[in-house]
């Protein structure tokens, strides 16, 4: 890591450092930011945008940029901050790494910093009208300023950037997402296949998609404000709730985050029955993900096989956990009760059906003409856009980025087991269906592979012995990623360290893959038929709240 | 008198009291035997062509797919053709949270609807918000935006909860009077006008509901 | 065979001489009681379609299908009937009233006049001239202009869309369905209804034509189904592109309207088929197997015809189940690069095969 900090004080001298945390801690002020983040991705390869993360200090509001380097998969991350709360004004890196531009228009909305230069600075979940940024800390919640509003929100056509001139001159000027003479299609929010409260407007030309401009936000749910009033254990609840298709993952992920804080040890078959929970839940989540791509493209009975094989994965959590979903069965230390007398017959059981239907499946679709010629080829997305805007998941792996959080940054026991991780070159729909498909298969051979660990498995510790009954952290910030179904998921916790007798985070934020994957439906619709947007979409498969939050 | 439907007991439902007594208060002035056919002739109708509209927001809509799959196929009781547009379906089954973006479009999306039309609040979050009741954007329940018939708890319901909230839609269907009787379209008035005499509406409301109703017309 | 031109005969005789009423009232009646049966007949179908398709597509999806209303869930259908006439009819406000009121009757009467051509058995047919089946196709192509009405006068965008879809789909497989039915009146020598089943009693055309029919049957079931807006041609009401198409704005006994006349369109697509490449209502005869035909003669004419037509329909509701949707420009280039080349050779090679008598059967 040294060399790192060292060239970073070459090339910005006035970066500070501290190397005390889990990754190395640089301190910018916002005058060199913008520079030194071209330097960053430039000359030390940091191409990788992990999370940023708006955070109000109090004195002071500010981001943190979680960066990677995708061929060295070294993690630094660096504060940036402002101590004008009447005005924050930060610079906008979405022209360095692209994903920031939806992640700044968050921020923007959450904590009212505005970017400059940054092309579009609108809100992202709020109503255009809404009155505060919640998640700052003198945020005013009563309700009399914002109220239910039960008239129809005008579309917002506004728009502006802050432009800042060679002398620092920061000017206002005012843009407009559409032009009047052109036909703009509104695709949602209420829209069979945008699954869920997704709203696109769509500027076409014939049948042909021109631009794209997300709405986002009709699900928003202000998770993260709400965990700032809630104790660790409780906060366990929202990540599930989150992506509700990757449920166990995420809780996982909250989990690990906050058992790195502690500091405490998991016994190592609570960590492999959470281990083949995640497994279960990937399979559920991509059989979902396979049922609606096929729907969107009209063939009904392969959705409907799709979930003829998930009902399967149910009732073992039925037993379990005692529900079909939000399962709330890991919380801190392990995992809530022992598995169910069955468990292990019946996830082989369930792999064994599963890796027949999925020959069913490539019969009964992956062939088909009509599938193949409307999937191959259409929304390609490149893997140098891929990564700029910090696509991962099995979307991220269709264009070619090694990003599998369980081979690159291992977590739980996914180094002893062994799997592949599956790549796929074309960057098209159908390369992002194959590695679903294929992905399947892996997790098919991990849940083996655990069962027969399970097995062997002496002991029946399911939860750490010593877990404090109530739960205090130390004061600092962590930030912990899974692979999640459909992505790389990320939790940033930061606790402010106060005693009080319940302590609450001071900030959660997270990280979810979808947010970065609504990121490139512009880019990879335009130009495409609308059907050719409905099979992209499904084909990036999101789950809205998962976006919003 | 015991309101029965083929596909469930009746014995089996826990609210049995309550649809009785409903009973009793709309028989209380007797009916006339041919309009009192025909109302139970097209009650048997609707209670049993009841096609949803797809409107799921988050994990809700999950299990209500898993509802119209394999398993639970809810086609066998005719519930199956999900209909995209609000103008052909007959009841909404919202699934998931609404939260003060979306709360505009449930409305619309419920005006739009064709009569006879149903409400069912599917979920925690939509009887009362559920675990996000706290949250600065979150609709505190649905019924403050649109008149309720049927609300199934759960996070999410089973589908089995579903289908017993179905269920109940039928039960409360083959008890109304389609002919006279207490007028659905005046009752459902007065809960509107109920939301707009609330003092946060008051300003914000009223050139709104003025536009739905040329709109509906 | 039963020859059911006795019973029609049998009643215009007793109109004409028992009765003793002038002919023009003896005519207008016996339109009346036509018209009355091919209505219910309509309905009857309609609605039984419905349901076929339903419990078909649940069989597909490992499904039960509806099963509670009524034995076998044979109510079902009654249960939707009844609350789609009482379902509101919404008026959109800012729309022409009167197109978008007079589209879904415009579908609906064009594929009744189609409807009322078919031959239902020996002898059973409303009318037979000697142009049928071009009139067949010059009544189901009305049906285009009441999609593209309705898609229209709805005020919407994705009405629009989902309309202009049809319009190019409809008009561009017209072409081919027009070709497949050329190559088999090529075949028969004759445009009449009761021309081609008579044409048809000692073999079906399928089997006749060989080769030829057979890539005409396999063109006319494709392009049908393009024709009728079922998948994987569900285009214009492509539902998860966009919404509901077409009919986005209709509520219901409209929405009813186009949902009857879908069906319809399915079933008379089909019958189509039946009467162009199996026979209509000839019995299934081998040439030479003389018990085999004799047996074969004792299913009555009418049974046949439908049996054939559910046949027809059975297949392309397996594939609509079956395939995912095409995309628009795929849509037509299948049609004007494929269908309509492959539909013309075709239609050569059959002009060849009966200038040469290449064909089976006398």
């Amino acid at each position: 890591m040294a060399t790192i900090q060292e060239q970073i004080s070459n090339l910005c001298p006035a970066a500070q450092f501290d190397a005390d945390g889990e990754f190395l801690l640089v301190t910018v002020p916002d005058a060199e930011w913008h520079a030194l983040a071209v330097a960053l991705k430039q000359e030390l390869g940091f191409d990788y945008l992990m999370a940023l993360v708006g955070v109000d200090w109090k004195e002071e509001l500010g981001c943190m940029y979680y960066l990677s380097n995708s061929q060295t998969l070294d993690i630094i991350h660096v504060r940036v901050a402002t101590a004008d709360r009447e005005q924050p004004r930060l610079h906008s890196v979405s022209d360095v790494w692209a994903v920031a531009n939806y992640q700044e228009r968050e921020v923007y909305d959450f904590f009212g910093i505005e970017f400059i230069n940054h092309p579009d600075m609108r809100r992202f979940f709020l109503r255009n009208d809404w009155v505060g940024h919640p998640l700052r800390k003198d945020y005013d919640a009563s309700p009399e300023l914002n109220p239910l509003r039960l008239d129809d929100e005008q579309n917002e056509d506004d728009t502006y950037t802050l432009v800042e001139d060679e002398e620092g001159n920061v000017t206002r000027v005012d843009k407009k997402v559409f032009d009047d003479d052109e036909y703009v299609v509104n695709v949602g929010p209420q829209h069979p296949s945008t699954h869920g409260v997704m709203r696109y407007r769509a500027s076409i030309e014939g049948e042909m998609v021109k631009k794209v401009d997300v709405v986002s936000g009709y699900i928003h749910r202000g998770i993260e404000k709400m965990c700032e009033d809630l104790t660790y254990p409780q906060t366990l609840l929202y990540p599930e709730r989150l992506d509700y298709m990757s449920a166990h993952i995420n809780r996982h992920c909250l989990c690990l985050c906050i058992e790195k804080a502690l500091g405490l040890e998991v016994p190592h078959r609570a960590e492999l029955i959470r281990m083949m929970m995640d497994e279960l839940m990937r399979l559920s989540s991509h059989l979902l993900s396979y049922g609606c791509l096929t729907m969107d493209q009209g063939a009904t009975t392969a959705f409907f096989y799709g979930f003829r094989e998930r009902e399967l994965i149910y009732d073992i959590f039925d037993k379990t956990c005692g529900a079909r979903m939000s399962m709330s069965y890991m919380t801190i230390g392990g995992v809530v009760a022992d598995v169910h007398p069955d468990f292990v017959a019946d996830v082989r059981k369930a792999c064994d059906q599963i890796e027949k239907a999925l020959k069913e499946y490539h019969k009964l679709f992956t062939g088909n003409v009509i599938a193949v010629n409307r999937m191959t080829g259409v929304g390609i997305l490149k893997q140098d856009d891929a990564l700029s805007y910090a696509i991962t998941g099995p979307s991220g792996r269709a264009s070619g980025v090694h990003c599998d959080v369980r081979k690159t940054h291992p977590y739980s026991l996914y180094n002893e087991v062994e799997f592949d991780e599956i790549i796929e070159q074309g960057g098209d729909s159908m390369a992002r269906y194959m590695v679903r498909m294929r992905e399947m298969e892996e997790s098919i051979k991990i849940l083996r592979q655990a069962c027969d660990m399970l097995e062997a498995e002496e002991g029946n510790e399911f939860v750490a012995p010593k877990v404090p009954k109530i739960i205090k952290l130390p004061k600092g910030h962590w930030y912990q990623q899974v692979e999640a179904s459909r992505g790389t998921f990320g939790v940033y916790l930061e606790s402010d360290g106060e005693g009080k007798p319940f302590q609450h985070p001071y900030r959660l934020h997270f990280q979810s893959p979808c947010f970065n994957l609504v990121g490139i439906v512009d880019l990879t619709c335009k130009d495409n038929l609308i059907a050719d947007l409905i099979t992209i979409t499904a084909s990036i498969d999101y789950v809205i709240p998962d976006i919003d939050r | 008198m015991e309101v029965k439907i083929k596909s469930m007991k009746h014995e089996d439902f826990k609210n049995n009291e309550y649809i009785d007594n409903l009973v009793e208060q709309l028989r209380a002035g007797g009916t006339n035997v041919v309009v009192g056919k025909l109302d139970q002739l097209i009650n048997w109708g609707i209670s049993n062509s009841l096609w949803p509209f797809c409107f799921g927001t988050s994990c809700c809509a999950i299990e209500f797919m898993c509802l119209g799959a394999a398993r639970y196929d809810m086609a066998r009781f005719g519930f199956e053709v999900a209909r995209n547009s609000p103008r052909q379906a007959d009841y909404i089954m919202c699934q998931g949270t609404i939260t003060y973006r979306m709360a505009p479009v449930l409305k619309r999306l419920y005006e739009q609807m064709a009569e006879p039309k149903y409400v069912i609040a599917c979920g925690g979050c939509t009887v009362s918000g559920g675990p996000f009741k706290n949250s600065y954007c979150v609709v505190k329940g649905i019924d403050e935006i649109i008149p309720v018939d049927v609300y199934v708890p759960g996070c999410p319901p089973r589908p089995e909860a579903m289908f017993y909230g179905l269920m109940q839609l039928q039960r409360k269907i083959k008890v109304q009077k389609f002919f006279g009787g207490v007028n659905r379209k005046e009752k459902r008035k007065e809960f509107f006008e109920g939301l707009t005499a609330a003092p946060v509406e008051a300003e914000t409301e009223t050139p709104q509901a003025v536009e739905n109703e040329k709109t509906e017309q | 065979m039963f020859d059911f031109s006795v019973v029609t005969g049998w009643i215009d005789n007793f109109l004409t001489n028992t009765c003793g009423m002038a002919p023009w009232l003896t005519t207008t009646i016996e339109c009346v009681l036509v018209a009355v049966c091919l209505l219910l007949m309509y309905t009857v179908l309609a609605m039984f379609y419905i349901m076929y398709e339903r419990w078909v597509c649940a069989w597909f999806q490992c499904r039960r299908g509806p099963l509670r209303v009524g034995p076998w869930g044979l109510f079902q259908i009654f249960a939707d009937v009844i609350k789609m006439l009482i379902k509101e009819v919404i008026t959109l406000w800012g729309t022409d009233k009167f197109l978008h009121k007079l589209a879904p009757y415009f579908v609906i009467v064009a594929s009744m006049l189609v409807f009322a051509c078919l031959p239902w058995g020996k002898g059973l047919q409303a009318i037979d001239f000697n142009v049928g089946i071009f009139f067949m196709m010059a009544a189901s192509s009305l049906g285009v202009v009441g999609i593209l009405l309705a898609g229209w006068s709805s005020n919407s965008k994705y009405t629009l869309i989902g309309a202009m879809r049809s319009g190019a789909q409809m008009i561009s497989y017209e072409l081919s369905i027009g070709l497949a039915m050329l190559t088999i009146v090529c075949l028969a020598g004759t445009m009449s209804v009761n021309g081609l089943v008579e044409a048809q009693s000692d073999t079906w055309f399928i089997f006749k034509g060989h080769v030829p029919a057979f890539i005409a049957f396999v063109i006319y079931v494709i392009a049908a189904t393009a024709e009728t807006n079922r998948g994987p041609f569900d285009l214009p009401e492509a539902e998860h592109e966009l919404t509901a198409g077409y009919h986005t704005e209709y509520s219901g006994i409209h929405f009813g309207f186009f949902y009857l006349a879908e069906y319809l369109n399915l079933f008379i697509v089909s019958g189509i088929a039946a009467l162009l490449f199996l026979g209509g209502w000839q019995p299934l005869h081998v040439i030479g197997w003389d018990g085999f035909n004799a047996a074969m003669d004792y299913i009555p004419s009418s049974l046949w015809f439908l049996g054939k037509a559910i046949f027809v329909s059975f297949i392309i509701i397996w594939f609509k189940w079956s395939f995912p949707r095409v995309r628009i420009d795929q849509m037509l280039a299948l049609e004007w690069r494929y269908l309509m080349p492959i539909g013309l050779v075709n239609l050569v090679v059959m002009a060849v095969l009966v200038s040469y008598k290449l064909y089976f059967g006398n």
